[in-house]
């Protein structure tokens, strides 16, 4: 029980991180595309592919916070004030990407403003979480159980780089998403954006691949140990694959299976990252048991999560089914 | 005062909660507004009620997505800048808050996007239940956020091992005792809220001259929602009150201003509170009265705020002025509530220039005792952040005053920004007004047919229904 109850709430809340990941990585990555056009119905078109989902989208990001905070409290309490100022930017610039959503309706004719903002609060938010993902994986210092750093600790050249890499990221998963739910100039020319675009993430996953096992010898025991070497390698070599796919098939007519393959590519570098770093929660020194919560807090609300989880991936994949198919021009409220 | 990291997080999270608890609130009861209208329309069949529908659904969308923004800010909150709160009492409230996401956020979220591009999608019955779900998902929301604020008001069900809580009994933190209460309150303001919006929406174009059947439509279904729960809500406060003498005497000697105890206590209707000199200046007071609204008794002991160790006493300046701000208002809500009804009843409240200009102006008065109230009651929890376990001071996280101040002033700047421009936007809507809004096309017919019989009730109340009344008839 003490055992395996952290265990299931961490397999829980990355999987809560990992939709969160995917389902809003698209959503931001439209918005980050939005300058390579300036034509305003393709923007509208472009917002429209998303505009009902964004919302439900959204809410992973709350539950991968809310459940880190249900389920590790002593980790929640330590990650946050670390990151203080990329959590603080990424809710701001959240907040201005969302309002776009319903504010540039509105405010027509006279919306550039929030065209901008959109564009902007997305790719903030996406670097920013960019930010706090590399600075987890080079760990936080830690004394007491609290955090023990200074504000910019987590300001480093890998961390930049893992916030460039966020942002090219869901660029990719936008543009797929964008070829397999528009048509006409804004799918073509996501198409060509995607063909860059997933080399790009690509690109980026080796950099991290190679540059976590060098800058941290726990994380190159854990892949290149023989004994783990014998079981991991599939994974860098299925990511390649997936690269591959996703590339190949965009220079077909293929509309939605380069979106997957560019999901799956995420899901596999996810994978990857949770390999490299358990049972580490707040690396290099607390593990998922340090942090828990009492077992009694993982038992109420895991309860509630083995009837709930269903249902809402349910009506989740119902939305989606609602709003099924090509994007047409009149497909917005407004 | 020192300007630390601990104040500089208290005023942030104060102004961060003040901004978005106005579009909860608000949205609260829209959501319940917009699945009434549709379930009328689908009742009657009258397109009014599904043009007022599209109408509040665009301003319901704008107001949903500030309350969203505002509402992740507040839940990593929690830990940017509260960390050891996160810790202390994480075990219990922290799933209060896990389940107001896995039971409320998705099912809100998910359906808006049905109710909101839903309505050519799916059929009007599916559409009509999913805002139905989207306004259970609000109060469920609610239900779940309050029972936190109650547990931290007054801790139940729990243990306290080494400084940290622990939960015993989950039902007893849940329904702890000031939980029903507050609830209501809270919920009850929320559509009293709504409702002076939408009154003060109808009353703008009545004024402007736009005399539709819309905004006649408004305006009555608004009078009766107000009449009815105006009275209700200062049913359900005094009650709230009372409980508030038995679980936070303190934070009750602190909104009546008592620094003695007295038998029976005094009511000070106007007073300065004098922290320093724990005494109030230029007091106005009835005898007695105090006891006797508390405990029902002219002999009841009253308590003060000496009873109370200077260290464990709330501020009293803002508990005391807020809660006088909030009954003064909620007092007038129910006079211009009923007498709103009592034009309405003579037939003239369509003509009565002077009360609709005043209801054109009434929009913010829920808003401002929202927050009025909202100040009373987490003021005077101080200084306890959950009381009797955890001082607001223990809990702030290890971050430097820098940093807190630079989020603050950007937190300021952005809500300015950002909320001006909804403000601004959601007034353009209003201003349109339901008829100019809402395309021409004329709805799709419910698939029910109204029923004659059914229809006489709400016609009474909704409109005459007379031919005319309306610019595009049902077609029969």
């Amino acid at each position: 029980m003490e055992w395996y109850l952290p265990v299931i709430w961490a397999g829980l809340i990355g999987t809560a991180v990992m939709l969160y990941v995917v389902l809003d990585g698209f959503d931001l990555g439209i918005a980050i595309l939005f300058p390579t056009t300036r034509e305003e119905g393709e923007r509208d078109q472009m917002m429209n592919s998303v505009a009902p989902f964004w919302d439900g989208n959204e809410t992973w990001l709350v539950l991968g916070g809310g459940g880190l905070w249900v389920a590790f409290p002593h980790a929640y309490a330590i990650i946050m004030p670390a990151f203080y100022i990329p959590v603080i930017l990424m809710l701001l610039a959240l907040i201005f990407r969302g309002v776009a959503f319903e504010f540039r309706w509105v405010a027509k004719p006279r919306h550039k403003v929030w065209d901008f903002a959109f564009w902007a609060g997305s790719t903030v938010a996406a670097f920013a979480q960019g930010l706090i993902l590399g600075g987890l994986i080079q760990g936080v210092k830690v004394v007491d159980k609290q955090f023990a750093g200074g504000p910019f600790d987590w300001f480093t050249p890998f961390t930049l780089m893992c916030g460039v890499g966020v942002v090219v990221g869901y660029a990719a998963l936008g543009a797929t998403w964008l070829v397999y739910k528009t048509e006409g100039p804004v799918a073509e020319r996501a198409r060509r954006q995607a063909k860059m675009l997933v080399p790009g993430l690509l690109a980026f996953a080796v950099l991290v691949s190679l540059w976590t096992p060098y800058a941290h010898p726990r994380i190159a025991e854990r892949w290149f140990t023989p004994s783990n070497l014998m079981l991991l390698w599939p994974f860098p070599v299925l990511t390649a694959f997936c690269g591959y796919m996703a590339w190949k098939r965009l220079h077909g007519a293929h509309e939605f299976t380069p979106f997957a393959f560019t999901i799956a590519i995420f899901l596999l570098c996810f994978l990857g990252l949770a390999i490299s770093n358990y049972p580490y929660l707040v690396p290099p020194g607390l593990t998922i048991w340090d942090t828990a919560a009492t077992p009694a807090a993982h038992v109420f609300v895991l309860i509630g999560v083995t009837f709930l989880l269903p249902m809402i991936l349910f009506y989740t994949a119902f939305v989606y089914w609602t709003f099924r198919g090509k994007v047409k021009a009149d497909a917005g409220y407004h | 005062m020192e300007i630390d990291a601990f104040l500089l997080s208290r005023i942030q999270f104060a102004f961060t909660v003040s901004f978005h608890i106005i579009f909860p609130a608000f949205t609260i009861g829209l959501s319940a507004y917009i699945a009434t209208l549709l379930g009328l329309w689908l009742k009657t069949g009258n397109p009014k009620f599904h043009l007022l529908a599209r109408f509040w659904t665009k301003i319901f969308a704008v107001s949903f997505a500030m309350g969203v923004v505002s509402g992740i800010v507040l839940s990593y909150q929690f830990g940017t800048n509260w960390s050891r709160f996160s810790v202390a009492v994480g075990n219990v409230v922290g799933p209060l808050i896990g389940y107001e996401v896995l039971t409320a956020f998705f099912l809100e979220a998910s359906f808006l996007g049905v109710m909101l591009f839903g309505w050519k999608r799916v059929p009007p019955w599916l559409h009509f239940l999913s805002a139905v779900i989207v306004a259970g998902g609000t109060a469920l929301s609610g239900f779940w956020i309050l029972s936190a604020n109650s547990w931290m008001q007054y801790p139940a069900g729990h243990e306290i091992r080494d400084g940290i809580a622990y939960p015993v009994d989950w039902l007893q933190v849940i329904f702890n005792p000031t939980f029903p209460l507050r609830f209501a309150h809270m919920m009850t303001a929320a559509y009293l809220t709504t409702a002076f919006v939408v009154l003060a929406t109808g009353a703008r174009h009545l004024l402007a001259g736009h005399r539709t059947e819309s905004a006649k439509t408004m305006v009555r279904m608004a009078i009766l929602m107000i009449a009815l729960t105006a009275p209700l809500q200062a049913l359900i406060g005094d009650f709230h009150g009372k409980q508030t003498a038995i679980y936070q005497p303190a934070k009750l000697a602190a909104i009546e201003a008592h620094w003695d105890s007295s038998r029976p206590g005094a009511l000070v209707l106007f007073a300065w509170p004098d922290e320093k000199a724990e005494l109030n200046r230029f007091e106005v007071s009835i005898p007695g009265v105090a006891s006797l609204l508390t405990h029902g008794s002219m002999d009841a002991l009253f308590k003060g705020l000496k009873d109370f160790p200077p260290e464990d006493r709330p501020p009293v300046l803002i508990p005391f002025f807020a809660f006088r701000a909030m009954v003064g208002i909620g007092v007038l809500m129910i006079l211009f509530g009923w007498a709103g009804a009592w034009l309405w009843k003579r037939g003239t409240v369509f003509e009565a220039r002077s009360w609709l200009l005043i209801a054109k102006h009434s929009w913010p008065a829920g808003f401002l005792a929202i927050l009025s109230g909202w100040f009373v009651t987490e003021v005077g929890r101080q200084p306890w952040l959950a009381t009797g376990l955890l001082r607001s001071k223990d809990a702030v996280s290890p971050v430097t005053a820098a940093e807190v101040a630079i989020s603050l002033a950007l937190f300021v700047f952005v809500y300015c920004v950002v909320f001006a421009a909804g403000i601004v936007l959601i007034n353009r809507l209003v201003e349109k007004g339901p008829d100019e809004i809402s395309p021409e096309e004329p709805p799709e017919q419910p698939s029910q047919r109204p029923l004659k019989a059914a229809q006489a009730p709400a016609a009474a109340i909704f409109g005459d229904g007379r031919p005319g009344d309306d610019k595009i008839q049902p077609a029969s």
